[in-house]
């Protein structure tokens, strides 16, 4: 994933041994699926995988099951979301097979549960962006800064979010655009995506697909019951899903 | 705990995602680096406060035994990365951070010290500016800059305002 990771946790006895092992294992399990999915190390399962090194049954079998998420992603996303078409985050523009666009809300909802298991405590998990949290009772809700696609030193907006995830995809400042898998060019008019909902995995797959369709994703986002979405579009105007939390 | 700490906590998590940043020599690509970039495996408290202005629920009990706000200037521990030492030195008035620097990065190559000047006003001007929005966690597609963020923790440490 090659991204930075954060965990905030509030609660009684922080330094306590089984808060400490609770986020320790946090940070262990999201640093094995670096080493699993990292599309950046030529020695990750993946990578030795898409280059016929590695056999899916001799693999980390989450590298299965993964790929598994992705076509069923594929499915939901009416093939918006195609691991197969995002550029190779190395460079050289050649597609290969890139599941990041689901691998950090995947991993990010595994890795969420050793805070769960914590019982009564309010946490929120932070990887790359994408956001997984959960409130206890009697706690305020967790606010959540947008990230201004275009400065990366300002935000949008923040919304609240008690219990949930929020995902956003989008161009990097300075790196490759993701593909139109249709089209196989950049997807242009939609600068960031940010999805909020009940599953991390699924809102880093719909802000993903999203980014991907471009601004006719309103319409297929609308019909997501319980999943809002924010749209940047490429002159910075937002555009929001009607269900979208007003500030 | 107070609000003021919050609000650096929130500067903390929310810089970790404000900026992309690399001085490598290692050729260009997307936002990510070769390696994880973790923070450390510590639990933050926020101890947020009730909705109806009662106290916050209740610390460690070191929490009281510290200074309420720890003024002055700190800096954080050299945090290594592959390109080099990062250092940050935060400056904090009435438990606030309201000056940032980088005395210590990776300047060696004319591509660290071209990256330096465009990347390093940008990541300071994004720790400041994140304390006023009063979030404690951002989302965006962006990466962000491993030591800096390392060393920035550790100044802060240091000055007990988490």
């Amino acid at each position: 994933m090659g991204t930075s990771i954060s965990v905030h946790l509030r609660g009684d006895e922080l330094a306590s041994e089984r808060v400490v092992q609770s986020v320790a294992a946090v940070f262990h399990e999201l640093r094995h699926v670096e080493r699993v999915f990292s599309p950046y190390r030529p020695d990750s399962q993946l990578a030795r995988w898409e280059s016929g090194e590695l056999s899916l049954e001799a693999a980390d079998p989450r590298l299965a099951e993964v790929l598994s998420l992705c076509d069923e992603a594929r499915e939901r996303t009416g093939g918006w979301f195609d691991p197969r078409a995002l550029p190779d985050p190395r460079g050289g523009g050649v597609p290969r097979h890139h599941p990041t666009g689901l691998v950090k809300g995947w991993a990010v909802r595994g890795a969420a549960r050793h805070l769960a298991a914590l019982g009564g405590y309010g946490w929120c998990l932070n990887a790359g962006g994408d956001i997984f949290m959960a409130t206890a009772a009697g706690d305020p809700p967790w606010r959540v800064g947008i990230e201004d696609p275009s400065d990366p030193s300002q935000l949008l907006r923040a919304v609240v979010v008690a219990n949930g995830a929020v995902a956003t995809s989008g161009s990097a400042h300075r790196g490759a655009h993701i593909i139109n898998p249709f089209t196989g060019r950049p997807a242009t008019s939609v600068r960031a995506a940010t999805v909020a909902g009940p599953d991390p995995l699924w809102a880093d797959v719909y802000a993903t697909a999203a980014v991907a369709c471009g601004l006719e994703a309103l319409e297929w986002l609308e019909d997501l019951a319980d999943y809002q979405a924010l749209l940047v579009r490429e002159t910075g105007v937002i555009r929001t899903t009607a269900g979208w939390p007003k500030n | 705990m107070r609000r003021n700490t919050l609000w650096v906590l929130a500067t903390v998590s929310a810089l970790v995602l404000l900026f992309s940043y690399r001085t490598s020599t290692m050729g260009t690509g997307g936002g990510g680096s070769g390696s994880t970039s973790v923070a450390a495996p510590r639990a933050t408290a926020t101890g947020g406060p009730a909705g109806d202005g009662t106290p916050s629920p209740s610390q460690s009990p070191a929490s009281d035994q510290r200074a309420a706000t720890s003024d002055g200037t700190f800096t954080g521990t050299a945090a290594q990365t592959k390109w080099g030492p990062v250092q940050v030195t935060i400056t904090v008035s009435n438990g606030k951070i309201t000056k940032v620097t980088v005395p210590v990065h990776p300047n060696s190559s004319r591509h660290d010290q071209q990256i330096n000047s465009r990347a390093l006003p940008i990541l300071i001007k994004a720790t400041l500016a994140a304390q006023s929005y009063d979030v404690d966690t951002v989302s965006g597609a962006t990466v962000t800059s491993e030591g800096y963020r390392e060393s920035l923790q550790s100044a802060i440490d240091q000055a007990h305002l988490s």
